[in-house]
């Protein structure tokens, strides 16, 4: 790949960006969230057609112009991607021949098709019956079925966004195994994933991909590579005066969580958080630092009324005095609010305009005995649109026509205006653009000096670093690490997320 | 990230303004069109006041259904059970007032009771067990369609108690006597001064905050059309017997389930729910009660319109209620509400059950047969969905 550069409306999120792949060779491409390797391989595999993006793809000494995501796999490029793309009610047979059944004029040849799964189960060292249902497989050996899938389709090229993220320590040891083998039977990798051991065992090359550029390509044959030298590579950026300055007027605890555990909502012995405690005082802003799939997300949301998870335990204190956050309701009651990561689904209703999105949590604050006093709602919305600057043609514009900055400050207004004193932000900024990001990071700054609690959970380090006063690192669901943010730094951040790995 | 900016200091258009509500009138014309084309096509029986009593007797039990309906489907979900129950809750009502001579007041606030009884049975399961309301309103349907086959034994049981029978074919009294009811157009009158007196405080209200956008000779057009509507109405009603019961009964309704919908939080949250319920649950708002209220309603409503078609009709067979939940579904998407939940109507609505309800009429004074009404409904239906649909589409 030479020279590719892909632009989203607004952002940049590739530019000039070279990857070459050997023959038989496994090569890691790491980067934070967001540095654009989901981005890159998108392009590699056409889920973005030729022509949406600037640069060339040469792939087995030919310039490649995939449309669409089954020329690439005609090619021999296949991507497997971070959330399994199998039927889970169907079997493995038929998920591996899904699209390329073993058929003859549409009618299936059963025999054949588990004659030949079988065969490609066994060169994935799978052992189970072809019949098997997907949905009773686990993740690990649901990951060796998606590979068979890929083998079945004759790959060259494999691609595996984040492979070992949800696998146990055994499983990932065997996926790697895998890869490795594959190489000595002349089929390259792309590894993409966050755990730089990994990329450390197998790797024969490194690439590192840092806002939406090549940093480095690594050689570790050549080389001796440490994992300091990537991670330095990963986070290697000075911070500007992209943070509005911070005058922390700190009080009292807040909130105190003690003790907290959460178990999958469908799995149950799947044990997501583990024995969180961790604290917010009056005026404080917190972060919450941590790898995508860390668990962060996870635990707010049960914290916020039970709205993820079961079998929650723990303790919650707030003002001291413990707190029943067993519902929305009643989490909201005891002053505590929620801003979703995911404002689309989980934040706004789109089909509404910003008036009645603004005042859907607090409806009681402009109604009485449950008729809506349409002027005082009126100037509600008002008034944070003035406040928070939400640029619109009015407060009657549906929220589905905002840009997502704009987005971002109505949901803040309805948190704001629901009247709580601790906001626990998911992503405040994901998808929104350096400015808005600017006015968001102000609005926070702002309200922890009415001497709200504010937590922030981010993907961004040096956002995390630029906005908090105290930091919590979490990582596979447990709080790995606590630090001032006067003395973090992404290294330490980093480290500490390795360092509970490796335990 | 492109910004939106739609100019609206820029002053009153009035050419702009009706673009942009076309669609809230194209419903409305449709319906008068559709009457205007019936006048001409049974040579002017049509608006004759028997025909115009008749067409409200006809459709009053489909419109009230229509408001639980609507309600209903703007939450997202749907109910099938509405036609069964209603004949259920007729053939209760025959059962306690004919065979047991219970008083028919006591026996009419059972049925409503157990109306929403059987509402708040089917709402639990949808709204705490989360089973898709199509399954459990099909169970429904199914069950009170036996259920009243048993309650009266497969025969029909009539006649009603005079008082009952007085929902339907009862007037309001005119003291005054003679052949006009006076008492009918002075309550059309009284009305049509109540409903514009509030539209023009409503507007003064919101030109004292800026916020009037509807250009004065629409605004003015707008309640001259009203002032006709219902005065002429009135007069129609009054050369015949006057207003009846049922009639009462279904304005006093529509006015509530508008107040509903538009002015309390209660409808605010049904809407917020049927356009995203994730995001009204994080809210703080307890989406399942509010699912469980709403078949409560419809099942009260779907019990309020077995009684009058019961009464109607004077005896509760068997068959009664059967396909009534088609055309109260068909009015709900006739008049503009959206399959997908979060948007809808209440007067929509209405004004979809009354042209399902003028069609059925004008047809059959036309004698049109029974089979090619329903085709020719069912085009209706489609049409009306998929011009919605189409110019959605194309104003983005």
């Amino acid at each position: 790949m030479r020279g590719i550069t892909k632009t989203f409306p607004g952002v940049k999120a590739l530019t000039d960006v070279n990857l070459a792949i050997m023959p038989a060779e496994i090569h890691a491409v790491v980067g934070e969230n967001g540095a654009g390797k989901s981005t890159l391989m998108k392009v590699l595999s056409g889920v973005y057609p030729h022509g949406s993006y600037d640069g060339e793809i040469v792939f087995d000494g030919a310039g490649r112009k995939f449309a669409t995501i089954s020329d690439s796999e005609t090619a021999g490029i296949i991507i497997i991607h971070q959330e399994l793309a199998l039927v889970p009610l169907l079997s493995i047979a038929e998920n591996i021949f899904l699209g390329h059944e073993t058929a003859k004029r549409g009618v299936i040849d059963w025999f054949e098709a588990f004659r030949r799964a079988a065969e490609l189960l066994k060169k994935v060292g799978l052992k189970e019956h072809p019949n098997t249902l997907i949905t009773n497989l686990g993740t690990g050996k649901q990951q060796l079925v998606e590979i068979a899938k890929a083998l079945n389709k004759k790959v060259k090229l494999l691609i595996l966004d984040e492979p070992t993220s949800s696998l146990n320590e055994t499983d990932s040891n065997k996926l790697l195994t895998l890869l490795k083998e594959f190489r000595a039977h002349g089929i390259s990798s792309i590894l993409i994933t966050h755990k730089l051991n990994e990329v450390m065992k197998v790797a024969d090359r490194i690439t590192i991909l840092r806002d939406g550029r090549t940093v480095d390509t690594l050689d570790t044959s050549t080389a001796k590579v440490s994992e300091d030298r990537i991670i330095k590579a990963m986070v290697g950026r000075e911070l500007t005066d992209l943070y509005p300055q911070r005058h922390a007027k700190i009080g009292e605890t807040i909130l105190e969580v003690k003790d907290w555990n959460v178990f999958h909502p469908l799995h149950a012995e799947r044990h997501l958080i583990r024995n969180v405690r961790f604290n917010v005082r009056k005026g404080e802003v917190v972060g919450i630092a941590g790898l995508m799939g860390a668990g962060r997300t996870e635990f707010a949301m049960s914290l916020f009324g039970r709205a993820y998870g079961q079998k929650i335990s723990g303790e919650v204190k707030i003002h001291g005095r413990k707190a029943d956050v067993s519902s929305i309701p009643k989490a909201m009651a005891a002053g505590l609010a929620y801003v979703t990561e995911d404002r689309k689904t989980y934040g706004l209703v789109l089909i509404d305009h910003i008036k009645h999105n603004v005042t859907l949590a607090n409806l009681d604050g402009v109604s009485s005995r449950g008729v809506i006093d349409d002027l005082k709602e009126l100037a509600v919305a008002n008034k944070y649109r003035k406040d928070l600057a939400i640029r619109c043609s009015g407060v009657y514009q549906t929220t589905v026509n905002l840009s997502g900055g704009n987005q971002q400050k109505v949901v803040l207004s309805k948190w704001l205006f629901s009247g709580t004193d601790i906001l626990i932000l998911d992503e405040p900024t994901r998808g929104i653009d350096v400015g808005a990001k600017y006015e968001i990071y102000s609005i926070i700054n702002a309200l922890a000096e009415q001497g709200k609690a504010v937590i922030v959970i981010s993907s961004e380090m040096p956002e995390l670093l630029g906005i908090s006063d105290r930091l919590y690192v979490m990582n596979e669901g447990r709080f790995v690490a606590e630090m001032a943010t006067a003395e973090a730094t992404q290294e330490k951040i980093m480290r500490a997320i390795m360092n509970s790995w490796e335990k | 990230m492109s910004e939106i900016t739609v100019q609206t200091e820029a002053k009153p258009d009035i050419l702009r303004f009706v673009k942009a509500h076309i669609r809230d009138y194209a419903l409305l014309l449709s319906l008068l069109a559709i009457m205007v084309f019936f006048q001409f096509t049974t040579s002017g029986t049509l608006f004759m006041p028997v025909n115009m009593t008749n067409i409200i007797l006809q459709n009053s039990y489909i419109v009230i259904m229509a408001l639980g309906m609507l309600l209903i489907i703007v939450a997202g979900h749907i109910d099938l059970s509405v036609g069964s129950v209603s004949g259920f809750i007729g053939a209760v009502a025959a059962v306690m007032m004919v065979s047991w001579k219970i008083d028919p007041f006591l026996s009419m606030f059972v049925c409503l009771a157990l109306g929403a009884t059987i509402g708040g049975l089917q709402g639990f399961f949808v709204a705490y067990h989360k089973i898709p309301a199509f399954i459990v309103t099909l169970a429904g349907m199914l069950i009170f369609k036996g259920l009243a086959l048993t309650v009266l034994g497969g025969a029909s049981v009539g006649p009603f108690p005079r008082e009952f029978q007085l929902l339907s074919s009862g007037y309001i009294p005119d003291p005054f006597g003679g052949s006009f009811n006076m008492v009918a157009m002075l309550i059309g009158a009284i009305v049509t001064a109540v409903i514009i007196y509030f539209n023009y405080r409503e507007r003064l209200n919101q030109q004292e905050h800026g916020l009037a956008e509807e250009p004065d000779i629409i605004f003015y057009g707008r309640n001259l059309l009203i002032a006709i509507a219902f005065l002429g109405f009135s007069f129609l009603m009054a050369r015949y017997k006057g207003l009846p019961n049922v009639l009462i009964v279904m304005f006093a309704l529509i006015a509530l389930f508008v107040f509903i919908t538009t002015n309390t939080t209660v409808g605010r949250r049904i809407y917020a729910m049927g356009g995203n319920e994730k995001a009204t649950k994080l809210s703080g708002i307890n989406t399942e009660k509010l699912t469980f209220l709403i078949f409560v309603i419809m099942g009260a409503l779907a019990a309020l319109a077995g009684l009058i078609f019961a009464a109607r009709l004077n005896v509760a067979t068997p068959k009664a209620g059967l396909g009534f939940e088609l055309d109260v579904i068909a009015a709900c998407f006739i008049g503009g509400a959206a399959t997908t939940g979060g948007v809808g109507k209440v007067i929509g609505a209405v004004i979809g059950a009354f042209i399902m309800g003028v069609m059925n009429n004008g047809m059959s004074i036309m004698g049109v047969g029974i089979d090619w009404q329903q085709v020719i409904k069912g085009t209706v239906l489609m049409l009306a969905v998929f011009l919605d649909v189409y110019y959605k589409n194309k104003a983005r």
